[in-house]
């Protein structure tokens, strides 16, 4: 079985909201609706105090080349338009709505029926899925659309569709595929006509049996697409570990996967393509993962964007007795939470709930060189050496042992017997690097 | 809800500890401290609990009176040390003399450069030398190994193979008998195949990789065996008794694969356990030394700096 070639983890996978039935999470009565993305430009808000918006309208234009529309998932009015702690810590720019009822835009096809066929030329779909506000559903975020449009000179060969799902806890994208995997599929096959390829790849990793026999079920009606089962290892979910597990081709230090003749989407990406080109239904939901070692009803919910996560929380039985940290996102790369009063983005995938002794870190001991951060960075990097540059404020020396190709999945921090936090001093170092280089420029 | 914590991912963490290292790498010289024990008895018993007592003091007083600082013996690394010395001492030697080579082990060799990691020789080795070179005689009367022995001080001499080669004798042990351990030489070189038994549970619980112990052990069957295919009257010793003999595998599974005194990367690894190889055979074959294992891992020891500098691991991307 295929896997990437270079370092790797096994976290224990607890996965304790696997094969749970995706719930429709009720609607409360406000919203929050974020304008900003993680990545890129955040979207400019299109509606003011006192507008009625109904589901799907659109009240964020995006602004500038990386950025994305974002459009109302419930109807009501706008209460105000105001900064707010979003999941990433940060205050950023959010349209408050006050629900009343749920009115849906005329245009947006509601029924449950599946619509295979889809005749649209290349351009008319990549409009389609760049007015729908889709990004990178996996927690980048980046903007669907851009990765559609490779500059000229470079032609895409393969596409590959992201369905590792490697971080422990997670089962929203498993659950998705096996609730909506002939969608999934249509969508693969739109996003391969988009990009004028015949061969369509989708990743899983081999702890999703179900998944995988389902998808190859399904996959023997349509053309050019196969389904890869992978050796489960962390983070084979980054993209360039997956292009390097699939094709067996590495993108090269500071390039993007086009590079090597791939564009890699994420799978619930891919289902949020299906129902913007299929059903006019721009990006207002998704799949969220309610878990935790001590979660009273580990689950997966389709939550409308801008729910604060405590109204989730409640649905999913409250947070558990003895929690010390909440993670929006896996347990390995995702942000711990200040407080529930965060609302869903479309990066969202997780709430994980930590017990006290796991929250706490141990503290950290001298160095002791045994070299296992080295054998398990999937960049080929070395941990240990970056940290001590970075402590020292060694910029140019972490710029050539190559900092800026870290790719932040923690498998350093998670594997140092001796407890140093690797990635904390690598991305303080990541950061100032990325501004010397940005200023030479 | 009480408040939450906050810290930056990854927010588990795989559970590993500097002290479950070192606890695992004492369970792999088990084997061969018992082998030590039934041929060696009352001395190698004596030698090997003054030298992890003495390490760990030493260690436990440096930390507390003279660096002020946190006490770190419970890590397991001192007592690693202090055994790995003994097993470098004959069982005969006098204990006050394991109490100095304790001292220049870990006050020498490991504290005063900033303790656990950051010494750049192996310390049970700097240790070893020091008292080779002070007490040439008490370190190379090595007793003869009699199975459950009582003596101590007063134990019977025995010449170790090596020192029988270059002294010319006639009566060198059988190769079954060296692979046991049934010859004379430090408490704890003398049997590869029970030092064999720990590097199979090191490389089965990852502690090490093969790469340092394969490339020593490759190297020296391979520069022996050409020598001896060369001249066989003047390098009569075939590669397989180079390789049980001596401190060979002592050296090449515990002592060559410090953490902090080898390299860190696979490719630096082979190059460290090749120079460690050449340099042992070098000095065995026309060295004065009888043995050069432990010469050999401090040279390359100094060496691993500048190997970590220049070979960089596999990056990705890379061709």
């Amino acid at each position: 079985m295929k896997t990437f070639r270079i370092g790797g983890i096994h976290p224990k996978e607890n996965k304790f909201s696997a094969g749970k039935h995706i719930q429709v999470a009720k609607i409360p009565h406000h919203v929050v609706i974020p304008l900003s993305h993680y990545i890129g430009t955040p979207s400019e808000a299109i509606v003011k105090k006192g507008d009625n918006v109904l589901v799907g309208q659109l009240i964020g234009k995006a602004n500038g080349f990386i950025s994305a529309n974002v459009h109302s998932s419930i109807s009501g009015k706008v209460n105000k338009v105001d900064v707010q702690l979003d999941a990433s810590g940060y205050k950023r720019m959010a349209v408050f709505v006050d629900v009343e009822g749920d009115q849906w835009l005329p245009s947006i096809d509601r029924s449950s029926d599946i619509i295979r066929e889809c005749n649209l030329p290349k351009a008319e779909i990549i409009k389609k899925i760049q007015d729908a506000g889709i990004v990178g559903l996996g927690g980048a975020t980046f903007p669907a659309h851009v990765k559609l449009t490779p500059p000229t000179e470079k032609k895409a060969e393969i596409l590959i569709i992201n369905a590792v799902e490697c971080e422990s806890y997670l089962t929203c994208d498993h659950q998705l595929m096996l609730e909506k995997g002939e969608e999934v599929l249509i969508g693969t096959t739109i996003l391969m006509k988009a990009l004028e390829v015949n061969r369509a790849v989708i990743g899983i990793e081999n702890n999703k049996k179900d998944a995988i026999e389902h998808l190859q079920l399904l996959a023997k009606n349509y053309k050019g697409i196969e389904i890869e089962p992978l050796k489960v290892c962390y983070p084979q979910g980054g993209e360039k570990q997956l292009i390097d597990a699939i094709i067996g081709r590495q993108v090269p230090s500071g390039k993007i996967p086009i590079e090597v003749g791939a564009v890699v989407q994420n799978v619930a990406t891919t289902f949020a393509v299906y129902e913007a080109v299929q059903k006019n239904k721009p990006l207002i939901e998704r799949v969220l993962t309610v878990t935790g070692k001590n979660a009273t009803q580990p689950s997966n919910y389709l939550v409308r964007l801008g729910v604060l996560l405590s109204s989730v929380v409640e649905q999913a039985g409250g947070v558990p007795n003895g929690t010390a940290k909440i993670i929006g996102g896996g347990p390995m790369m995702g942000r711990s939470l200040m407080n529930l009063d965060v609302p869903m983005a479309k990066g969202s995938s997780g709430i994980v709930f930590i017990d006290q002794k796991e929250s706490i870190r141990k503290p950290a001991k001298n160095c002791i060189r045994c070299a296992r951060c080295i054998s398990v960075c999937p960049m080929g990097l070395e941990p240990f050496l970056l940290m001590a540059q970075s402590e020292r404020n060694m910029w140019t020396e972490m710029e050539n042992n190559r900092t800026m190709d870290c790719i932040e999945c923690g498998s350093c921090s998670y594997t140092c017997p001796a407890n140093r936090p690797l990635l904390d001093y690598i991305r303080y170092g990541k950061t100032t690097v990325g501004g010397i280089i940005r200023n030479r420029k | 809800m009480n408040k939450l914590i906050i810290s930056p991912a990854p927010h588990i963490h795989g559970g590993d500890s500097v002290s479950k290292n070192m606890t695992s790498v004492i369970i792999a010289l088990m084997p061969a401290y018992l082998v030590a024990l039934y041929f060696f008895g009352l001395g190698a018993l004596i030698v090997s609990i003054t030298s992890v007592v003495s390490c760990v003091l030493f260690e436990y007083l440096i930390q507390r009176y003279i660096l002020k600082g946190a006490i770190s013996i419970n890590d397991g690394s001192a007592a690693l040390t202090g055994l790995l010395l003994a097993f470098n001492l004959p069982s005969n030697i006098p204990v006050w003399m394991v109490i100095i080579g304790a001292l220049v082990a870990i006050g020498i060799a490991k504290m005063s450069f900033g303790g656990l990691g950051n010494n750049p020789l192996n310390p049970a080795l700097v240790g070893r030398v020091f008292l080779l070179i002070s007490f040439p005689v008490a370190m190379t009367s090595w007793p003869k190994p009699i199975p459950f022995n009582t003596a101590y001080i007063d134990a019977v001499t025995a010449a170790t193979p090596l020192a029988l080669l270059k002294g010319q004798f006639a009566e060198i042990p059988d190769t079954l008998h060296l692979f046991l351990g049934n010859m004379g030489g430090s408490m704890g070189e003398v049997s590869a195949a029970a030092l064999i038994i720990g590097l199979i549970y090191l490389l089965a619980k990852r502690i090490i990789t093969w790469h340092i112990p394969f490339s020593i052990l490759f190297t020296v069957f391979v520069f022996t065996g050409i020598l001896h295919l060369l001249n066989p009257e003047m390098y009569a010793t075939t590669p397989i008794f180079h390789l049980l003999t001596g401190g060979l595998m002592l050296g090449s599974i515990f002592m060559a694969t410090d953490y902090a005194t080898s390299p860190m990367t696979t490719r630096g690894m082979l190059i460290y356990g090749v120079g460690i190889g050449i340099i042992t055979v070098i000095i065995r074959m026309f060295g004065a030394y009888p043995e050069g294992v432990s010469f050999a891992i401090l040279i390359m020891n100094a060496f691993t700096p500048l190997i970590n500098n220049y070979i960089k691991p596999k990056r990705f991307g890379e061709k």
